[in-house]
């Protein structure tokens, strides 16, 4: 099979990269960017854990391929936040002890951001409802939800 | 036997966390190595079928597959149960459930191996096949294998039926001629998965001498380690396991379905080989829970007094031999001080995948049904629901129904806290109905060795032996912190490999913060012995005339002499002039673990229209010891919790007639999601377990045993209806409506 | 002399008998003497078993110290997840 080049941004970075036509982002991402944030739980768009966001629109990156984002800009959960300077989603997840094995976390802080970018302030059953698409299986959600909440509130100004 | 903690009981940020959110932590399937090859294991169609040849040559010969394995290329083991293990990642003469492994693949690219699957040619002979528990124990039913029929069961039962397991004491006829009221009731569960997002992968490396590198997803990496090295016929010390941080397991990941596969491709192929599980992978071919069917009996007084206790459980395990039931049967009743009580047991095989532990193994479905029946019995007799759990609580002194004589136990703190607290008395809804039950479990200590270095600069590196997975190496360097008295970030602990650090035993039983930690807390005091003894070197007095206090090696008084304390970095940093570098070890076996009681309850309401469920409120009580890292305990008793409410509404294994796996996929097989559930309040309750120098007792697993019939007992109290089989799913609500 | 019991399926192996007083002062020697006394017993004691010594449970170790006064309950080896 002929591969496919394509120029694209991913975490503010230009990236080219060759695919071949059937190949998933996020085996791009993984395989041949190195970038192995993102995680694949089931490859078919049911867990989250995959998640990334494309010019800002939120997607399970198992369920896009590798050859649509031709001239698009990529976020993955490498790009939200480093070790010196986290994300607050990121802090408050850690705060909050939101995670424990820690698997889904990459898409939770995905997800919850393109959230937050959208809705500043979303009730519990918002946060909820958002991030019904990431499944996690250690936590039972209790700290994830509390955490994005206590993160939105801390980047809407108020006091957390 | 309270203590003073300063350390233990907050809540600082997992040194690991920082990874975790920003994506660098290395799973299973993160890591890569130059020059690897991808493998891809071919599966089974069918549930039962004889092997009668598979033909691999078109696929060797497509460009760019490297090796091609099948059953013919593992040599037979000695230990029974490690060919059992074997034979369940690839199958040898005939495949035994649909997903079973056939063959496998490696190949330069996942595309070739995927396309060099479709060329391997196998002829089946399809052979008859059940999956059902019932049918598969009927005399006449297909059996499995041959010869491993339990040795005290007659011709009633079929050759399937591998384990029989009774406990109890008393005379049941007396205990139910006791009774006001009996009732006796057969209830089904279907089978589940533990459903850890991270599917099973590894990256196997192995040369023609017998020298490996193996670096995979589990719960023990030097089980991991024995099992390969006995399978490819290789020393263990040849074998070295690297475990990476792993996404889930709940007991799924406390054997192997996909080392020794790649580790023999790695072998064949000459280089490293990557193996990753697909989701439909892991549900068709890795461990399950067994689903069941039961038979509770149970007789009690109109005061509430439980006089006889009752059960026969029938487990399904699938394909191979296993022992699980027993741990059903020695849960069922614990929770009551019963005069008159008995618990049965059967294992059963069918053609499914092979059973593997699922926190808390065999004790929910056990506990559901009894906890279903004690509920029914306090509706029919208009009694309390708690009040009549106190009634017959088990407590210090009580002979439990599985034979020794608890300890210090936290359940009627327990049934206390939950009798107390508002939601209790909190008014319901309409439709709305308020469901309690208790749960137990054992909780284990096990083979554990655990390495400390005091380094020259006062800090702390600690090496142990069993991977985290919820946060035990923050617990595990608060225990060492504590002990030593230092800070906490003054302490990291890193997993060791195989290489690095003696045998420890799987994590499973919620076993890691109560054998690890005292490990931990043993290899502490021997490295405070020997800081204690440089002091006294550098005080010029005797090292029995010194001792530890606060981090801190002092006199033991002023007859001993008058020097101030010196701190385990004063003392550190004169290390290489005292007698070289300070460390500590411990390897042992701690026993003592303690079982731990929690008490459940949850108001469900039950749309008549769609028969849907939805949780509105729910609080889990459990006592736990000691909490170390309060907000871990609270996050192992609500993810316990959501998934019990998984297993009892939603999820569950379908087989069709073909004996085919109809739902192996997240959509289909539906665990919670985040809407699907209220905030969980855990209440943690501290009865110190005697047994450990902190009181600490596991608490990971506890948490599913409860919530089984307490939302069976909520559906039930919100409809008017009981169920005897779970899942609830709305269509079968919708049917009994 | 510790006073021992075998847990309902195991009893199939001592003819019945639930309870029987045995002399040791570990686990091994307890283990040893009741395979002496019920040779049926041996396959599931090798195979492996869980200890409950007055209500603490202990895999199957061999030195652990039996009191005089023990209770020592036989119980198929545990595991978890
Ligand atoms: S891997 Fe993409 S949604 Fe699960
Ligand atoms: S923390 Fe393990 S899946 Fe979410």
């Amino acid at each position: 099979m002929s591969k496919i080049h394509v120029t694209t941004q991913v975490n503010g970075d230009a990236v080219e990269f060759l695919c071949a036509p059937d190949e998933t982002l996020l085996d791009v991402l993984r395989d041949r960017l190195n970038l192995t944030g993102a995680k694949e739980g089931c490859g078919t768009g049911d867990c989250g854990a995959c998640s990334v966001t494309i010019d800002g629109r939120l997607v399970a990156s198992c369920l896009v391929l590798g050859a649509e984002v031709e001239g698009s800009a990529i976020e993955t959960v490498e790009g939200i936040g480093t070790a010196d300077a986290l994300h607050p989603l990121q802090r408050h997840l850690l705060e909050h002890a939101a995670l424990q094995c820690g698997i889904c976390t990459p898409g939770i802080v995905v997800a919850a951001k393109a959230l937050l970018l959208q809705n500043p302030d979303p009730s519990e059953e918002e946060t909820r409802y958002w991030l019904a698409g990431n499944l996690c299986r250690c936590t039972g959600y209790d700290k994830i939800i509390r955490a994005v909440l206590s993160a939105a509130s801390e980047l809407r100004g108020e006091n957390a | 036997m309270k203590q003073d903690f300063k350390i233990l009981g907050t809540r600082p940020i997992r040194p690991d966390g920082l990874d975790k959110v920003t994506g660098k932590a290395m799973f299973g399937a993160d890591k890569s190595v130059t020059g690897m090859l991808h493998a891809r294991i071919l599966r089974s169609p069918h549930a039962h079928a004889e092997i009668v040849s598979i033909n691999t040559a078109k696929a060797e010969a497509l460009a760019g597959v490297k090796a091609v394995i099948t059953g013919d290329d593992f040599a037979d083991v000695e230990n029974s149960a490690t060919r059992y293990t074997m034979q369940n990642c690839m199958a040898q003469g005939r495949a035994l459930y649909d997903g079973h492994a056939v063959a496998a693949v490696a190949a330069v690219s996942k595309a070739v191996a995927a396309e060099a699957l479709k060329l391997i040619e196998v002829e089946y002979k399809t052979l008859p096949h059940v999956t059902d528990v019932d049918e598969a124990m009927l005399p006449g039913a297909p059996v499995l294998h041959e010869g491993v029929k339990a040795r005290t069961l007659g011709d009633d039962v079929s050759g399937n039926t591998v384990g029989y397991y009774s406990f109890g004491h008393g005379d049941l006829e007396t205990g139910f001629s006791e009774a006001d009221e009996v009732i006796e009731r057969t209830f089904k569960t279907a089978a589940v998965h533990q459903g850890y997002i991270e599917p099973h992968a590894c990256l196997a490396d192995l040369g023609g001498d017998g020298r490996g590198e193996l670096w995979c997803s589990t719960q023990g990496h030097y089980m991991v380690r024995e099992v390969c090295s006995e399978i490819l016929h290789i020393d263990a010390s040849q074998l070295r396991v690297t475990a990476s941080e792993i996404g889930g397991g709940f007991g799924g990941k406390t054997t192997v379905f996909i080392e020794p596969v790649a580790l023999k491709l790695s072998q064949k192929a000459g280089k490293p080989v990557k193996l990753v599980m697909s989701r439909d992978e892991v549900f068709r071919a890795s461990g399950p829970t067994m689903s069941s069917s039961i038979d509770i009996k149970i007789g009690m007084t109109k005061a509430g007094k439980i006089t006889g206790a009752h059960a026969k459980l029938r487990y399904q395990g699938g394909a191979f031999p296993y022992e699980m039931v027993m741990m059903g049967a020695m849960s069922a009743f614990a929770a009551y001080d019963l005069e008159h009580v008995q618990a049965e047991g059967w294992d059963v095989m069918t053609n499914r995948p092979k059973m593997i532990s699922y926190r808390a193994p065999g004790a929910p479905m056990a506990v559901y049904a009894v906890e279903s029946v004690v509920d029914e019995l306090c509706q029919k007799l208009g009694l309390d629901p708690i009040d009549t759990r106190l009634l017959n609580a088990a407590r210090e002194g009580t002979k439990s129904s599985y034979g020794p004589t608890f300890k210090a136990i936290g359940l009627v703190e327990a049934l206390e806290a939950a009798k107390a607290h508002p939601h209790y008395s909190a008014p319901l809804a309409p439709n709305t109905g308020r469901g309690i039950s208790c749960g137990f479990w054992f909780n284990f200590g096990g083979q554990v060795s655990v390495s400390m270095a005091i380094n020259a600069d006062g800090t702390v590196s600690l090496i142990e032996g069993n991977p985290d997975i919820g946060g035990s190496r923050a617990s595990i360097s608060m225990m060492a912190a504590e002990a030593l008295g230092i800070e906490f970030d003054r302490v990291r602990t890193i997993v060791g490999d195989t290489a690095s650090v003696g045998f420890s035993d799987v994590t499973d039983g919620s076993r890691v913060t109560f054998a690890v930690g005292i490990a931990t807390i043993k290899a502490a005091n021997a490295a405070i012995k020997e800081m204690c003894k440089r002091a006294a070197k550098i005080w010029d007095i005797d090292a029995e005339a010194v001792e530890w206090v606060d981090g801190a090696a002092q006199p033991t008084g002023h007859n001993a002499g008058d020097f101030p304390p010196m701190s385990l970095a004063e003392i550190a940093a004169t290390s290489g002039k005292t007698g070289g570098p300070i460390a500590g070890h411990h390897e042992g076996a701690p026993d003592k673990a303690g079982v731990s009681f929690g008490v459940h309850m949850v108001d469900v309401e039950v749309d008549p229209e769609t028969g849907f469920t939805s949780i509105k409120r729910y609080t889990a009580f459990q006592d736990v010891g000691k909490a170390i890292h309060p907000a871990y305990v609270e996050g192992q008793i609500q993810g316990g919790a959501a998934q019990g409410i998984g297993w009892a509404l939603n999820e569950e294994y379908i087989y069709g007639e073909d004996g085919r796996l109809q739902n192996p996929g997240f959509l289909d097989y539906r665990i919670p999601v985040a809407s699907d559930l209220p905030m969980i309040e855990a209440v943690i309750i501290e009865v110190p377990n005697p047994g450990h120098p902190f009181g600490v007792r596991g608490c990971g697993e506890t948490s599913i045993v409860p919530p089984l019939a307490a939302v069976a007992n909520g559906v039930a109290h919100a409809i008017g209806v009981r169920m005897f089989a779970l899942p609830m799913s709305p269509p079968k609500i919708l049917k009994v409506l | 002399m510790a006073r021992v019991v075998i847990f309902g399926s195991l009893r199939a192996f001592t003819g019945g008998v639930e309870m029987m007083e045995i002399e040791a002062a570990t686990t091994r020697e307890l283990l040893k003497k009741l395979t002496a006394r019920y040779p049926a017993l041996f396959d599931t004691i090798e195979s492996g078993v869980s200890l409950a010594i007055d209500g603490e449970v202990f895999k199957d170790a061999w030195f652990t110290p039996i009191g005089p006064e023990s209770e020592v309950v036989i119980m198929p080896l545990m595991v978890g997840g």
